[in-house]
């Protein structure tokens, strides 16, 4: 199986899908220290975001998301690549321009309506926005 | 392809300007690639977000930019940073990470900006008409420059902000076009009872619920027919904005572009009607309180966003100035505060026990004391965030519920119609 997203920073990333089932600010939601979701009630509450392929269907929020992105990007705690529910503001993908300015790692971030990706299943990302289906 | 002006390709090819406008303007110019936008818009002021210390990559960015020489091209304002500047060991933060988080700020005063470290710009000054292209962060500033001043902004997180504030350009896409500025979603709260319109709650509880029904639609509101305060379309957006990607609200007959309904669904018919009802509006109510427990609490949180001079004025009228017995903490910024210490509040209020908090406030950097306890707030911006970033479950209620129970020391709510 395979689909395409939008691209909105290009890479390739292959890992383990973690998907966050309510929506969710980074900042306030992700701890930068130890990438950890610590937002009260939330289903993934207590699991951590690193090296995961993550989908975030619904991004709402802090604006702040971005500081978090970059920290996590910059202490290599950072999810492998980030598919996204919509591409209306650039607050996460901004983390990535500035990473790449300053000579990080960067990951891929691809845009995608209702993105029905599960968590467990492994997903590659490939650079022109395809996503494989590797295992479900 | 983004379309890019003589003047942006000099800059781009490092025939004009320093490397920091260079750096700047390509994060401006890719992030309008991202978002589709086909050209750059030029702005007139920016409020920047990210001078709030989350790690040190943050600093480093800043400061890397500072040195080549970036410097904002439009009038700058600060949001809150990390430290209060005047009590500097306010923030429990470790040496280090305290003079990151002061190295983070002073980077961005170095390229320029207003030292002004406030969520509430424009309520000492920072106020641009209806129309003028802006490029903001902090989600309820955003909120309210669309909502209630009509000017045009994106939800500018960290990073973009000051890099638009430097090339003095934003990506013209999103909430900057006037076609995307009309509401799909209709809300009418007509059916309310009256007096749950009355409640000091009432505002932020709208808020939260928006937040919620309009994911990242625009909604429209009506069925609001009385005078509305400033402080209180503050409130609304702040929920708003937290509870949900919220970058503009319309209010029929009262935010500026929402003359009539006509005009602001752009004669469509909205996508959606959604009547608000009272079970919709409790559930939202509820929401904002994260402990059942009636009982004592350990604090009380105002000001988010800062508290303005007219909510100082009312905190002190409501307290009678008797004696609180937990601390009252009342995050503003410097503005204000010098101006409630010429009219004498600041120093009253002192005495009965407020813990003002300049510059920054207690959910962004750790203040509070201890790893957790019992808050009690009116904002539902602090409801939202506190118990993830201070350990602090809040409860939610009135000003005047507040005042009572920091009077008390313990929870005191009079649910009124909320119950």
């Amino acid at each position: 199986m395979s689909w395409c997203g939008q691209v909105l920073y290009s890479g390739t990333a292959k890992g383990e899908v973690l998907r966050l089932d309510a929506p969710i600010s980074f900042w306030g939601g992700i701890s930068p220290e130890n990438a950890e979701v610590i937002l009260e009630k939330h289903p993934q509450r207590g699991v951590k975001i690193t090296d995961k392929i993550l989908i975030v269907p619904e991004p709402i929020g802090s604006s702040s998301s971005a500081a978090i992105l970059l920290e996590l990007l910059y202490s290599k705690n950072a999810p492998k690549g980030l598919i996204l529910g919509t591409n209306k503001d650039a607050i996460l993908p901004i983390s990535v321009l500035v990473a790449e300015q300053m000579g990080w790692a960067t990951i891929p971030i691809i845009a995608m309506e209702n993105p029905s990706f599960k968590s467990g299943q492994e997903l590659e990302i490939k650079s022109d926005g395809t996503i494989l289906l590797c295992k479900s | 392809m983004v379309e890019i002006t003589q003047e942006e390709k000099a800059i781009l090819n490092s025939e004009f300007g320093t490397t920091g406008d260079k750096t700047a303007l390509s994060i401006v110019v890719k992030a309008a690639e991202m978002l589709g936008a086909k050209r750059l818009v030029k702005i007139t002021s920016s409020h920047i977000d990210g001078c709030l210390y989350h790690g040190d990559s943050g600093v480093l960015f800043c400061e890397s930019l500072a040195k080549n020489g970036a410097k904002t091209k439009v009038p700058t304002t600060t949001n809150v940073g990390a430290v209060n500047f005047l009590k500097t060991n306010q923030a429990r933060l470790s040496s280090e990470k305290l003079q990151m988080a002061r190295r983070l700020m002073d980077a961005h005063v170095n390229m320029g900006c207003t030292p002004s470290w406030t969520c509430a710009p424009y309520q000492i000054g920072a106020r641009p008409k209806k129309g003028e292209q802006v490029a903001w962060g902090e989600s309820n500033a955003v909120a309210f420059a669309n909502t209630v001043l009509g000017a045009r902004t994106n939800r500018y997180g960290d990073f973009l902000d000051i890099a638009c504030a430097v090339s003095g350009r934003a990506p013209y896409y999103g909430l900057h076009c006037s076609k995307n500025r009309h509401a799909e979603i209709l809300l009418d709260v007509t059916g309310l009872p009256e007096k749950v319109k009355e409640e000091d709650t009432f505002f932020p509880v709208l808020g939260s619920l928006i937040g919620r029904l309009s994911s990242d639609s625009i909604c429209a509101v009506s069925g609001i027919n009385w005078i509305v305060s400033e402080d209180q379309l503050k409130a609304l957006c702040a929920a708003a904005a937290s509870t949900g990607a919220v970058g503009l609200v319309h209010i029929i007959g009262i935010t500026p572009e929402a003359t009539d309904l006509r005009h602001v669904f752009n004669t469509q018919r909205p996508r959606e009607i959604i009547s608000i009802d009272m079970d919709m509006m409790k559930g939202a109510f509820h929401k904002l309180s994260q402990t059942k427990q009636a009982g004592s609490i350990d604090c009380v949180a105002l000001g988010s966003p800062h508290f303005s001079i007219s909510e100082c004025e009312q905190l002190l009228e409501m307290s009678d100035e008797k004696k609180f017995k937990v601390p009252v903490y009342v995050c503003t910024n410097r503005h204000t505060a010098q101006q409630l210490k010429t009219q004498d509040i600041y120093s009253r209020l002192e005495r009965i026990g407020v813990v003002f908090i300049i510059d920054t406030c207690v959910v962004v950097t750790p203040i509070l004391p201890g790893s957790g306890g019992i808050m009690m707030t009116n904002s539902a911006k602090f409801a939202h965030y506190s118990a993830g970033n201070t350990g602090y479950r809040p409860i939610f209620g009135s000003l005047s519920d507040c005042v009572k129970s920091a009077q008390k020391g313990s929870a005191t709510l009079n649910y009124g119609p909320w119950k």
